[in-house]
């Protein structure tokens, strides 16, 4: 066999594993889906609302339920000091990121 | 096999024993090379997975949270806001959930104790999450002794644990009574932490939360949406502050490439002009160098992506394991599902792949119209 023929023995077995990693990825998302739903029926029944990612803090353990100005409300001027604070979002007023829904509308109810 | 096909397979042949003249110096570009994809293949499909797990698993979140907030801060809603909150016109469900934290010295870590609002367990005992009893080492009929706000220690009985699997939103839960809740923290009867509602018809949830907020002025509506869109942003701005680390390694990695792939050494001069005077067409060196470009590109894409994938979804992407877990004592064990973004995928391919074969081929094209007899001298 030739030094090409070699090559192109590595290069196709090199493809084939990357499109195998679509078939995999096919796969076990099927296998995942009753281990998703399980997990998504007990956020349904417990009423949850976030990942247990960051466990370290109150404001990174429930990041959507933190308050508006979640790193500095230890005391005024704190400094935000876990590691995950750091690396997530910057304050939502910077960033629009909740409605402002503060006497938008004057419809009575 | 077709004369084309025939004569590529020629330039391959001749140009891997031209890259295997210089191994050395290929298989260093190489190993970078696959480096750099490596590491930015494994942050795309690391938070992609992550991110699509998220949105999977919170879409079954309350549709809004109501939050009381006093001077600035989080507090206790009382029940009447439930009668309130009657009056306004497409809400379907509301109740109040009772949840908080609570720091175990123990181990060092912040649980979140809960009454579920069906099937909450009999007072004095509780269901915990997986991370919990692996910090703890607790396992079904064991007892566990906290202090309560009043100073007095509680006791629980453990009764189940949570599912492995849902570890990704369960690890550090305490399920327990409303007794137990309110006894233990010191929260009076007819209040609660938060209220959780659902409206009627999806589209109207925006509505709702509005005449919320003019209903209850001191209430702050969470909306299920911003729950999904805050894990959203979280996911890619962790992607991109990770790919800003990245930058200085990536640079330093385009400066190495385009200076080997762009500036021709002496001895490559020399191999051109030969090339051209025993007869090559310009066309065959610039196809020659295309095939070296492609072929060190396209094997370092390859390699590395297939790297970054097992390394994400079966060695459970062991080096951002430390930088994600923080300084959380209770980080859940989970596995990713396997889900590959095609778009992000081929822009990965596009900024990799691409601009190192133009690279190469630019000088050579400069080189191989000149005189051989010049190049060679």
């Amino acid at each position: 066999m030739c030094k090409t023929d070699r090559f192109l023995w590595l290069f196709g077995a090199l493809t084939l594993a990357a499109a195998l990693t679509f078939a995999h990825s096919g796969l076990r998302a099927h296998d995942a889906s009753p281990r998703l739903a399980a997990s998504a029926g007990l956020v349904r029944d417990l009423g949850l609302t976030d990942l247990a990612l960051f466990t370290e803090a109150r404001y990174t353990r429930h990041l959507s339920q933190a308050d508006l100005h979640t790193a500095f409300q230890d005391h005024p001027l704190a400094f935000e000091h876990f590691p995950s604070g750091s690396l997530h979002v910057p304050p939502p007023h910077l960033r629009l990121r909740h409605a402002d829904l503060a006497a938008t509308t004057e419809v009575p109810d | 096999m077709p004369i084309w096909l025939q004569r590529q397979k020629y330039l391959i042949d001749f140009t891997l024993s031209s890259l295997l003249r210089r191994r050395a110096k290929n298989a260093g570009l190489l190993l970078v090379y696959t480096l750099i994809v490596f590491v930015l293949a494994s942050v795309m499909l690391f938070t992609h997975a992550l991110r699509h797990e998220a949105v999977h698993v919170l879409a079954e979140a309350p549709e809004i949270v109501l939050q009381r907030m006093v001077a600035g801060r989080h507090d206790l809603v009382p029940a009447s806001y439930l009668d309130r909150i009657g009056e306004v016109r497409g809400v379907q469900k509301k109740a109040g959930r009772l949840w908080g934290y609570f720091y175990d010295p123990a181990v060092r870590a912040n649980y979140t104790l809960m009454v579920p609002p069906t099937d909450a367990p009999a007072s004095g005992e509780a269901v915990i999450g997986a991370g919990i009893a692996r910090a703890r080492g607790l396992s079904v009929g064991d007892f566990v002794t906290w202090r309560g706000s009043d100073g007095q220690p509680h006791t629980l009985r453990i009764v189940r644990l949570l599912d492995s699997d849902s570890e990704l939103v369960s690890s550090d839960l305490v399920l327990v009574s409303e007794d137990f809740f309110r006894g233990f923290f010191g929260v009076p009867p007819g209040r609660f932490t938060d209220l959780a509602l659902s409206v009627r018809n999806p589209r109207e949830v925006r509505k709702v939360a509005e005449k919320l907020t003019l209903l209850l002025p001191d209430a702050r509506p969470i909306l299920r949406e911003e729950i999904l869109r805050t894990y959203d942003a979280i996911f890619a701005w962790r992607q991109g502050v990770v790919y800003v680390l990245l930058v200085g390694a990536v640079l330093a990695f385009v400066v190495f490439a385009w200076d080997k792939a762009s500036g021709l050494s002496a001895e490559e001069r020399r191999e051109i002009g030969i090339l051209k005077a025993v007869g090559w067409e310009t066309g065959d060196v610039i196809r020659m160098k295309f095939w070296e470009g492609a072929l060190v590109s396209l094997t370092a894409f390859l390699l590395g992506y297939v790297a970054a994938y097992v390394h994400v979804f079966f060695a459970s992407a062991a080096l951002f394991e430390p930088v994600l877990k923080g300084w959380a004592v209770l980080y859940p064990h989970f596995q990713l599902t396997p889900t590959i973004d095609g778009l992000q995928l081929a822009t990965l391919f596009f900024f990799t792949v691409f601009p190192y074969t133009v690279a190469t081929i630019v000088p050579i094209w400069r080189a191989a119209i000149t005189d051989p007899d010049t190049v060679m001298r």
